[in-house]
């Protein structure tokens, strides 16, 4: 399920429109996240607080996505691009990967809070794809 | 059995106050069949699906989006014997209709994204938990009577 050129473009342009709330939609997907799957919290032992909306939480929602936006200028190449944050996520983090399509589905749901009218169901299938094909290349080096 | 706390009753009856289910339930099946195209196998007799645009003029799609919308809403009059509420419409889906169940959660994963659409920030994290809550226990019912 690659993204075709139409996409790659529908990606570029509404992670551009979205970019002055990057911050605001990185801090509140990742509060969702370990709201909506409280077991998402286990990653985050480490932290005084890791409930939804405390100052790590959305701090580090801000930090990923930066990734994701750095991602986004990979886009033709994810896999080579995102070889590093791959050996990162595989052998230090060790973050089971159905963990990325729960935090994206809660990125998707910050999206389309913050942008109903931009979030059309053609830019949805377009972010929703470059997600997963993201996932799929932090999941790289896993084994 | 699911066990819901007070404040999850009140967030989940809270978010289906704010759902039209007649612009919703449309909006959250066309969503599906735009996002996940292969959930189209079970609407051949729906006329034409070939593009975004057909989609969201078709009709029969609008009708049957307002259906599964009232069938998903049907769970909140009965919160605590879910399983037994669905259980005719779980073998329906399986033995008639055919419908893979990981398409419920399809569904519901589109619904929510429309809700959040609608709702904005009033759809708090704590909101979201307890809806999704929700969806999953209908989803899982809707899937028992498979075999």
């Amino acid at each position: 399920m690659s993204l075709s050129s139409k996409q790659k473009a529908t990606v570029k342009d509404f992670f551009s429109k979205m970019s002055t709330r990057s911050d605001d939609i990185g801090a509140e997907a990742l509060s969702r996240l370990v709201a909506v799957y409280p077991q998402t919290k286990s990653y985050f032992s480490h932290w005084k607080d890791a409930s939804p909306g405390s100052a790590p939480v959305r701090k580090h929602g801000i930090t990923i996505m930066g990734g994701v936006y750095d991602a986004v200028g990979k886009i033709d190449d994810l896999k080579g691009g995102l070889l590093s944050l791959s050996e990162l996520h595989a052998f230090m983090l060790r973050v089971d990967p159905v963990n990325f399509k729960l935090l994206a589905h809660c990125m998707l749901v910050c999206m389309s809070m913050i942008f109903p009218e931009e979030f059309t169901p053609q830019v949805h299938a377009a972010v929703d794809k470059f997600l997963a094909q993201l996932a799929l290349a932090l999941a790289e080096k896993y084994r | 059995m699911v066990e819901w706390t007070a404040a999850e009753r009140r967030h989940v009856e809270a978010v289906w106050s704010k759902i039209d289910i007649d612009v919703c339930g449309p909006l959250a099946l066309q969503r599906c069949l735009i996002v996940y195209p292969w959930t189209q196998r079970y609407f051949g007799s729906f006329g034409d699906l070939s593009t975004d645009a057909a989609i969201m003029g078709n009709p029969k799609v609008a009708k049957h989006g307002v259906v599964a919308l009232t069938g998903l809403r049907t769970a909140l009059d009965h919160m605590d014997e879910i399983k037994s509420t669905y259980a005719a419409l779980s073998v329906l889906h399986s033995e008639k209709l055919h419908v893979d169940p990981d398409n419920f959660r399809l569904l519901c994963e589109c619904l929510t994204i429309v809700v959040a659409g609608k709702m904005g920030k009033k759809l708090s994290p704590e909101m979201q938990a307890a809806w999704q809550k929700y969806l999953c226990a209908v989803v899982s019912a809707l899937g028992r009577q498979y075999h």
